[in-house]
Formats: C-alpha cells, sequence, structure tokens
C-alpha cells in the first residue's frame, strides 16, 4: 500500500490534518481559560454563586478540551522532527529557540497551575486558587504568542542569515520574534479564540433559555458572551483588514489568490465577491464583483493598478480555489458574527436578551461558527504561502524526511482513526456535559461518577476534592 | 576560559530527558499496573494520586523534543525519522492514556473502556520508548546531514530487551509510588509487586549493562577501558545501594525510601547511559559539537533557561506539595 503515492503529499496531508485538529481545541481553551479567571474573579468579588456555579460548569468542559488540546500539541511538536526533517534542521536555529520559550515560559505554566485549578480550590485557599486560575489563562496566551512569532517568522521571514550548512542562523532576534506579519496574527489569532468561546458559550446559554431550563445561570452566560461578541467582532473585522493589508505588502501573492485576481489590473481591480475559481484557464468563472472596490479597500485608492496571477510563474502559484473559498467563508462568517452582536446589543438596550427567541436560535446555530472560521482562516494562510515552508526562502518540497511513502501513509491512516474515535468521543461528553446545567442534571451526573460525590470534609491532607466541580466550594 | 555552550546545552537537555523519564515514568507506572487492581475503587484512588500532576510531568517531553529542535537540530532531524514508528506508536499511545484522565469520568457505560485505553496507552508509550531508547543506544546512520539507515533499523533484539526493560522500571516506579501515596489494600499490594518489580528491574538493567558494550567497540572501551572502569565501576556499586535501600525501605515500611531508591535506580541508570554516549548525541555518527546550533541560538535560549526552570523547579515542586501527603482512601466513598 502507499508505495504508488508521494511522499510528499502524504506528509502534507498529515500535517494538515494533525494541526487542524489541533486547532480546534488552543482556539476554544484560549478563551475559556480566560473567561474562567474572569468568572472566578467576579465570584471572589461579588460572591454571586452563579459566578461559581459557572465556574464549576465551565471547568469540567475546559479540563477535557484542554486535556485533548495537550495530546495533540505533543504529537506536533515532534512532527516536525519525523515529517519535516530537513526544515527542522535548516530553520531550527531560528524556530526552536522561540517553539523553546513557548515550553519554557507557556506550557510548564499551564501545566504546573491546571492541576491546582481543577482540584486544589479547597487545599489552597481562594487566593492562591484564583491565582493558579489566572497563571492559567496566562500560559495559553504566552504559548499564542510564541507559536504565532514561530509561524509568522515562516511566512514573513526576518533577521536571519544562511550559514554554509544551509542552515538558517539568527541574526537579530528582536526582529526575528517581532517580524512584519506577527502583531497582526498575534492578534487576529487571540481575538479569533475570544470570538470562539464565546459563541461556545453563547449557544450554551441559548440552548437552556431557549429550553426555559437554569434560567439564572444560562442567561448570566448568555448576557456575557453576547457582550464579548457586541465588541470583539467588529474589531476582528477591522484587525482582519489590516493583517489583509500587511499580507498584501509581504505576500501579494496570497492576496492575488484570495481576491481571485488572476489577471493583473492596471487601472483598478474589482471586488470579486463569487465565482468559480478555474485554474486551468486561469480565471474565475460565473464571477459577482463590484468594479473597483478591491483596489479601494486594498490601495484606498479606486484607480490603483493591482498585479494579478499573471505577473508570477505558474510554478509559485499557490493552489488559488482553496485559498479563495476558505477567505471567503472566513470572511462571511465574520460577517455573521457581527450581526449577530450588533442584533444581541439592539435586543439588550430594549430589554429583551434572555426574551428574544430569534436571537436565541441564531446564537445557537452560530455556536460552531469559531471553529469554522478559524479554520478557515488557518487553510487561507497556510495553503496561501504555499510553495513556499519559509515564505521566499525555502519549499515545502524541499522540507520533507526523507521517509518512505508507506511509513507515512501508515501513521497518516493511524492519526486519521485515532483522531476521529477518541476526539469524537470527547467531543460527545463534551456536549453531553453542556447539556447538563440544571441541578437536577447535576445529580445525573454525580450518579454517573461517585467518586465526585464525596463529601465535604475540610481541610488537608484531602486529596483532590473532585467533587468542588459539582459541588462549588 | 571558554564556555562550551553546546555541551552545557546537553547538559540541560540530558535533566529535561531525565526529569520526563522518572516523573512521567510513574504516572505512566501507574498505569502499567492498572490490571493487578481491578476493582473500580482501587483505580479511582490511584488515577486520582496523580491526575493533578500528569501533565505537567508529560511537559518535560516537549521541553525534551523542542529543546532538540532549538540547541542540536541536526540531532532533532536525523533521530526522529531514525525511530519514526516507535515515536508514532508512542505518541499515539499518548493520545488514549492522556484523555483516560477525563474521560473515565464522564461515563459510567463507557468506563472499562477508558480504563483498557489508560492501561493499553501507558504500556505501550513506556514499551515504545524503550525501544526507541535501545534503537539510538544501537547507533544512527547519518550521510549528508540525514538519517541513511533503513526503515526497520530500531527493530532488533538489544531495542525489544531495552523496550521490556524500561516497561518494568516504569512499573517500579509506579508501584513504589502508590506505596508512598496510599493506604490500605492498595498499599500492601502496591508492597508486594514492588518487590518484585525492584528484582526484574535489576535483572533488566544488569542484562542491558552486559549487552550494550558489546554494541560497539567505543561503549566497551568507555566501561572497561582503564581508567574509566575506576569510574564506571562506581555505578553498579551506585545500583548496588539503592536496591538495600529500597528493600529496607519495603521491608520497614519506610514509605518513602522505596520511592526515592527507585528514582535513584534510574539516575544511575541515565548516567551509565550518558557515560557511554559521551561525545556522541546520535550515537555514534554525530558529536554534541557537530549538532549544536550557532552561539547566537544556544545563548539566546540558554539566557531564558537558567531564569525559567528554576522557576518551574520551584512551582513544580509547589504544585507536589499541595497535593503531598497519603491519599484519603475512604475519598469518593462517601
Ligand atoms: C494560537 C495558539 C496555538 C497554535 C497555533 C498552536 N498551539 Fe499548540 N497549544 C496551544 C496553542 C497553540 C495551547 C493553548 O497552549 C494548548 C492548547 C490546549 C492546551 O492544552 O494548550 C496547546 C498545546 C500544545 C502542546 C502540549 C503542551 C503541554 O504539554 O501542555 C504542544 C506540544 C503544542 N501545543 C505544540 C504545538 C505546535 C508544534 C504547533 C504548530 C504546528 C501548535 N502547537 C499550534
Ligand atoms: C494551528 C493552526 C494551523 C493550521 C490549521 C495550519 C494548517 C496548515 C495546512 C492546511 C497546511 C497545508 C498547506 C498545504 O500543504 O497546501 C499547513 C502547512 C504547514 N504548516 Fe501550518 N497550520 C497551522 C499552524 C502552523 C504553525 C503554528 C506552524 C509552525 C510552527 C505551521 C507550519 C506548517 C508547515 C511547516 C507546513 C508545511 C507543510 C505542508 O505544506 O503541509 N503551521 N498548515
Ligand atoms: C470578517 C473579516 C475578516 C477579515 C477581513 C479577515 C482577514 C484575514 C486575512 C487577510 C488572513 C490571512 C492573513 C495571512 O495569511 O497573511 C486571515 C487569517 C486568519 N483569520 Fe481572518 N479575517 C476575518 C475574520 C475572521 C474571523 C471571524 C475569524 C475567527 C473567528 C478569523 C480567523 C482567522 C485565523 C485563525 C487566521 C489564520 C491566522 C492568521 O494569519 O492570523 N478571521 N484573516
Amino acid at each position: 500500500m502507499f508505495e504508488n503515492f508521494d511522499a510528499l503529499l502524504l506528509a502534507r496531508i498529515q500535517f494538515a490534518f494533525t494541526v487542524s485538529f489541533h486547532i480546534i481545541f488552543p482556539a476554544f481553551t484560549i478563551g475559556l481559560a480566560s473567561y474562567l479567571a474572569v468568572l472566578n474573579g467576579l465570584w471572589i468579588w461579588t460572591r454571586r454563586q452563579v459566578y461559581l456555579d459557572i465556574f464549576n460548569f465551565w471547568k469540567t468542559i475546559f479540563a477535557l478540551s484542554f486535556g485533548m488540546g495537550v495530546v495533540s500539541g505533543i504529537v506536533m511538536s515532534y512532527q516536525f522532527g519525523t515529517n519535516w526533517s530537513v526544515f527542522s534542521d535548516r530553520a531550527g536555529p531560528v524556530i526552536g529557540p522561540l517553539m523553546g520559550y513557548e515550553v519554557l515560559s507557556a506550557f510548564f505554566l499551564e501545566a504546573g497551575f491546571l492541576g491546582i485549578m481543577l482540584f486544589g480550590r479547597q487545599r489552597v485557599g481562594e487566593k492562591l486558587h484564583f491565582f493558579a486560575t489566572l497563571m492559567v489563562a496566562i500560559g495559553t496566551l504566552g504559548s499564542a504568542f510564541w507559536i504565532l512569532s514561530v509561524n509568522s517568522w515562516m511566512q514573513t521571514p526576518a533577521g536571519f542569515a544562511m550559514n554554509e550548512a544551509g542552515q538558517f542562523v539568527p541574526d537579530d532576534w528582536w526582529a526575528i520574534v517581532f517580524n512584519p506579519s506577527f502583531p497582526y496574527r498575534l492578534l487576529h489569532m487571540v481575538l479569533a479564540a475570544y470570538l470562539t468561546t464565546a459563541l461556545v458559550v453563547g449557544a450554551v446559554g441559548a440552548w437552556h433559555l431557549l429550553r426555559n431550563r437554569a434560567r439564572e445561570k444560562a442567561g448570566v452566560m448568555f448576557s456575557m458572551a453576547m457582550w464579548m461578541l457586541t465588541i470583539v467582532a467588529p474589531l476582528q473585522i477591522a484587525a482582519g483588514d489590516m493583517h489583509g493589508l500587511n499580507t498584501l505588502e509581504h505576500q501579494p501573492v496570497k492576496v492575488m489568490a484570495m481576491e481571485g485576481h488572476y489577471e493583473s489590473h492596471p487601472d483598478g481591480a474589482p471586488l470579486i465577491l463569487f465565482g468559480i475559481p478555474n485554474s486551468a484557464e486561469q480565471r474565475i468563472d460565473y464571477a459577482i464583483e463590484i468594479p473597483k472596490l478591491s483596489s479601494l479597500i486594498l490601495k484606498h485608492d479606486l484607480n490603483a493598478p493591482l498585479d494579478g496571477l499573471d505577473t508570477i510563474p505558474q510554478e509559485l502559484h499557490p493552489p488559488v480555489p482553496i485559498v479563495f473559498w476558505s477567505f471567503r467563508i472566513m470572511v462571511s462568517l465574520g460577517m455573521a458574527m457581527a450581526t449577530l452582536g450588533l442584533w444581541s446589543f439592539w435586543s439588550r438596550r430594549k430589554g429583551r436578551l434572555l426574551f428574544n427567541r430569534p436571537l436565541q436560535r441564531m446564537a445557537l446555530l452560530m455556536g460552531p461558527a469559531g471553529f469554522v472560521a478559524v479554520l478557515a482562516g488557518w487553510i487561507t494562510t497556510e495553503v496561501g504561502r504555499q510553495p513556499y515552508t519559509v515564505y521566499g526562502h525555502m519549499l515545502t518540497a524541499d522540507s520533507v524526511s526523507p521517509i518512505s511513502a508507506p511509513a507515512v501513509g501508515a501513521s497518516l491512516i493511524a492519526f486519521i482513526v485515532v483522531y476521529f474515535a477518541i476526539f469524537g468521543a470527547g467531543t460527545f461528553y463534551i456536549l453531553r456535559l453542556m447539556g447538563r446545567l440544571r441541578e437536577e442534571d447535576l445529580q445525573d451526573d454525580i450518579k454517573e461518577a461517585p467518586i465526585r460525590t464525596a463529601g465535604i470534609t475540610p481541610g488537608p491532607p484531602n486529596p483532590h476534592r473532585h467533587e468542588e466541580m459539582l459541588r462549588g466550594n | 576560559m571558554e564556555i562550551d555552550l553546546p555541551f552545557i546545552w546537553a547538559g540541560i537537555i540530558a535533566f529535561a530527558v531525565l526529569a520526563y523519564v522518572i516523573m512521567d515514568g510513574f504516572d505512566l507506572g501507574v498505569g502499567i499496573l492498572f490490571p493487578f487492581f481491578p476493582e473500580k475503587h482501587e483505580r479511582d484512588v490511584m488515577m486520582n494520586s496523580i491526575a493533578p500532576v500528569w501533565d505537567g510531568n508529560e511537559t518535560w517531553l516537549v521541553l525534551g523534543g523542542g529543546g532538540l529542535l532549538a540547541v542540536f537540530p541536526l540531532a532533532y532531524a536525523t533521530i526522529l525519522p531514525a525511530l519514526y514508528a516507535p515515536i508514532t506508536i508512542m505518541l499515539l499511545a499518548l493520545i488514549f492514556r492522556g484523555v483516560a484522565f477525563e474521560y473515565r469520568w464522564r461515563t459510567k457505560r463507557a468506563e472499562h473502556l477508558w480504563d483498557m485505553s489508560f492501561i493499553a496507552g501507558s504500556t505501550a508509550a513506556a514499551f515504545a520508548q524503550g525501544v526507541a531508547l535501545g534503537a539510538l543506544v544501537q547507533g544512527i546512520p547519518v550521510a549528508n546531514r540525514a538519517y541513511a539507515g533503513g526503515w526497520w533499523d530500531w527493530l532488533t533484539p538489544f531495542s525489544l530487551l531495552t523496550g521490556v526493560a524500561l516497561v518494568i522500571g516504569y512499573a517500579l516506579l509506579g508501584a513504589t509510588w502508590l506505596v508512598m501515596k496510599t493506604t490500605g489494600g492498595i498499599a500492601i499490594k502496591a508492597r508486594r509487586i514492588a518487590l518484585r518489580t525492584t528484582v526484574a528491574t535489576i535483572v533488566m538493567m544488569g542484562l542491558v549493562s552486559l549487552w550494550t558494550p558489546f554494541l560497539d567497540p567505543l561503549y566497551l572501551e568507555r566501561w572497561f577501558g582503564w581508567p574509566n572502569i575506576l569510574f564506571s565501576g562506581l555505578v553498579p556499586l551506585g545500583v548496588a545501594g539503592c536496591f538495600f535501600l529500597l528493600m529496607r525501605g519495603l521491608f520497614r515500611r519506610r514509605d518513602v525510601l522505596p520511592f526515592l531508591s527507585a528514582l535513584g535506580l534510574f539516575v544511575l541508570g541515565f548516567i551509565g547511559i550518558g557515560i557511554s554516549f559521551y561525545p556522541y548525541i546520535v550515537p555514534t555518527s554525530v558529536t554534541i559539537h557537530e549538532a549544536a546550533a550557532p552561539d547566537e541560538s544556544l545563548i539566546f535560549l540558554l539566557v531564558g533557561a537558567l531564569f525559567l526552570v528554576p522557576m518551574i523547579l520551584a512551582y513544580t515542586a509547589y504544585a507536589y506539595w499541595v497535593f503531598r501527603g497519603k491519599m484519603n482512601p475512604d475519598e469518593g466513598y462517601h
């Protein structure tokens, strides 16, 4: 099996598959960790039981997602070596230390305080427990900082030189870490994570509100999530716009693919809303376009000339249809999120937020939208930079390990089977937990997991009080 | 005196790997021992004894891998393709056991399934790590900055032996951990298992040590050449000492001592491997200096490491301290 396959293609599929699965978890846990820290803070500050209840509700879900994020992430950090060894050898001196900092400053922080956050409230007291929750949240953000710096460096490399062995060697660390696309990517991704979490929390709140259950908790969740959307979705659109302008400056070919500009437009390029990219003929079929709008958006001038893919040798084109579509999916979802945010704001002003059923139905429907937008965004970014791994300097085809197709093929199949089975089960458990917000549902849960029913016997030495998850203290 | 950065880094990476082996070692070991504790409440207590710390333990594995990429990219780029299959198996196995920590509490119907997943994942991960270690000791051919061997080179009788040896060794760590953390029936059973696995571990260490020198003339010279033998002879002496303390702890019911002595055995085994390897990082093809990244990379990360590693050790110690002492055996049975 696989003898006739191309090892490079299989390695790419494997990377795309495993990283796409992985990013689903960070996109949720980064936002959720911050949300938990806020809830914990609100509880200590106001002493309103509802905050503690919501904290405990999401804490369990966080623990599940975080676990999945960790195990899928460990795969990523080894895959650079197994499948992209040439890339690792050559780019390692630059990206390796950044990932090293990620481990030292972020992963250890998350992992070190996670246990205390999940099991330790009674052992360490409220204040230290809050501190641990904060550390976990900061850890996830730190992790995003470093890994996005790595990825941005691969998109817009800076601050390096080459040595005799053909390795990228660091020359200016500041320029490497804060490379041209990094600030935009970091902002865009962190906002994306917050939006993703807000949409999930909002959908869960909406679901219970629609069923008229646990209205107090569901209402607080829903309201908090809608505030987040109202504020952050427009910010995200602005951030995305700046990101795009930056990409135009550093990776113009990617923008040509996103926009579907096969041809150059010397006097003002149209904005192609929809259409079917036809790579063979190098044109967009059935295009619906608004004349000159693309030039206006990208150059702030109706008649500014824009180069198209016809100015670039074909072998350096990224796969246009993928980039074209994934970009449109992301942007449409971004618009939909902003719409939801504005609608909820309007409804709130009228005092109907918790009773507006159509709004709640839309929030429920949009629950998964963050994940889809995040994946679409990453696909735009990553496929759009092909055929390079280090943009302009190292081809993907030159990055792959000297491994044989059967080896990659076998591991690819194993990853696909295991990921769908394991993470499928995890998703099922998470969805089930999300449905249990009422007190009587919690009683059901107790029957399921007896250890968590342990009575409250305060004071050490009393190991992990799983029961806190339900009892909330 | 010139500061030898690659050498310092080799020490830090070695420390990270050792930290990983002993810390994840005991929690993998608890998983390996699950089959001997069929009762649900025993398993609940066992799993709870490691639940707050397993993620931190596994992070050392990420530091080992990520650190290698950062400071010895050539080693990272040749060792991992050479060990493609065992590494992939290890990663998959770690998924199976990692998710069990949470999934197991989320279902009653499928609880046994996740117990199985925990057992199989822990055992397979330990075995794959042992095989990988054995394959590394055997040596990895490198040409033109790339792995130059075949796809099945890692699979030999020696690497299978090291695989089994590591499973047994981790089981010992797990058993002594349980002796330290639990009371009652679990502790009694764990003590019995600890006795047997101690003996088995010593036998395995002996076998591997006797075999290693004959894999490569370099190792032979390293261990038995004069005057090296004066130093290398200290390792077996230390092993004998740890063995004595371990037994004493088990028989005299000094419940922390066996765990510490088992850690001692691992440290000594690790030193033994270090003696064999030096100055290679990919035996016997690439030396520490050849694999090292440029000094700019080494210094940049070293600054952070010197500051952050002590902090990490401090808050890791704190996390262990928070959950110190014996587990309450009745927990979960109110
Ligand atoms: C924007 C954020 C982001 C992105 C793009 C990535 N990750 Fe990630 N990763 C995280 C954000 C994150 C996180 C939030 O820190 C996680 C997710 C859930 C978790 O447990 O920590 C994590 C976990 C995680 C872990 C486990 C850490 C531990 O032991 O605690 C590893 C080894 C990696 N990741 C490695 C990678 C690699 C090699 C990536 C690139 C291909 C990558 N991640 C993309
Ligand atoms: C986490 C979100 C990410 C997603 C969803 C993602 C997605 C993808 C996809 C779909 C490809 C395949 C492109 C193609 O082959 O046409 C790819 C390639 C690649 N990505 Fe990413 N990526 C992510 C983050 C990263 C990060 C953070 C890094 C670096 C640290 C990275 C490094 C690479 C490399 C080396 C390739 C080249 C291999 C290949 O072409 O398949 N990616 N990624
Ligand atoms: C609606 C307006 C939006 C615009 C104009 C926009 C613009 C962009 C652009 C131009 C890129 C590619 C940058 C590059 O590769 O250099 C990108 C990537 C990305 N987008 Fe968006 N985006 C929008 C909405 C969203 C939303 C709503 C989400 C998720 C909730 C999102 C998530 C992402 C992610 C995860 C990436 C990949 C990482 C990165 O390059 O930052 N985007 N976006």
